[in-house]
């Protein structure tokens, strides 16, 4: 069951990114992302981290394709068709991430990962006490760091995006 | 862990959508195409540290919580390139890559 559930889900993935980098109306692309996401949430959904999938659909599915089709709607006309790069160039960037793609599939084809089989479930309030707890290894540090660059990020982007005859 | 997936099967997905994000990244013309790559390829560095974590740690939380500070950088970078790209509109009515030679104004 769980094999099936992931081989569709890769599907999905796959094809979706594809579509998303290779679309000519740039609204699809960004609907297209939107699907890559939740896909990936469904990875974390089967891996067992349900905090994380509820995450990665929020911030990414809720609030970063909002975002973006903001700006697609602020910036385009909605039939426009974008301009490809020619098509020699576009043969050679791909055989390039094929080559690349090679590299690092033998690579991780050849590295003898030691897994440990285990059904272990985590809960949110372990994630909680490990983002918050000050002994050895804790996360304290770099959360209060992140909160810090998320205030800064927002403020940032208020002054930059705000009109500029304005003050 | 998934039961009867080996590690090697959600590297080999995570490889496949990082060079496609890499390949969109380079070819795409469009500062939000580019921004799309962008996205692709931290969601594949971000399932990679999730899987990781599950299949060889998996006492240990470090992967769960460096998602999560990618998830969050990803917000917070997103937020200022779609104020930088709106701004550069209001500015030279364009937001093609070509177009963006100027660094002030």
């Amino acid at each position: 069951m769980e094999r099936i559930i992931f081989y569709t889900l890769a599907l999905i993935i796959v094809v979706f990114a594809i579509a998303s980098v290779s679309s000519r109306k740039m609204l699809r692309s960004v609907i297209y992302l939107l699907f890559v996401l939740c896909g990936i949430a469904g990875f974390y959904f089967l891996i067992d981290y349900n905090f994380l999938a509820a995450i990665q659909l929020t911030v990414y599915a809720g609030g970063i394709i909002v975002l973006l089709i903001f700006s697609v709607m602020l910036v385009h006309h909605i039939e426009m068709e974008l301009e490809v790069v020619k098509k020699a160039r576009q043969i050679l960037v791909g055989l390039l991430c094929l080559i690349g793609l090679g590299v690092f599939l033998i690579t991780i084809y050849t590295h003898p990962f030691v897994v440990v089989e285990n059904q272990i479930t985590t809960t949110t309030a372990d994630i909680g006490y490990k983002l918050l707890s000050y002994d050895d290894g804790g996360f304290i540090l770099p959360f209060e760091v992140i909160s810090v660059l998320l205030l800064a990020a927002m403020i940032g982007a208020i002054v930059i995006a705000k009109k500029v005859g304005s003050e | 862990m998934i039961t009867g997936i080996s590690l090697y099967e959600i590297l080999t997905v995570t490889s496949i959508i990082f060079f496609v994000g890499v390949y969109g990244f380079i070819t795409r013309k469009n500062l939000i195409s580019v921004l799309i790559s962008i996205e692709l390829i931290l969601n594949a560095s971000a399932v990679n540290f999730v899987a990781i974590n599950k299949y060889l740690y998996p006492e240990a939380l470090q992967g769960v919580v460096f998602s999560i500070f990618i998830i969050a950088v990803a917000a917070a970078e997103t937020a200022l390139a779609v104020s930088i790209i709106i701004n550069l509109y209001r500015q030279i009515s364009s937001v093609e890559v070509k177009d963006t030679e100027i660094m002030k104004y």
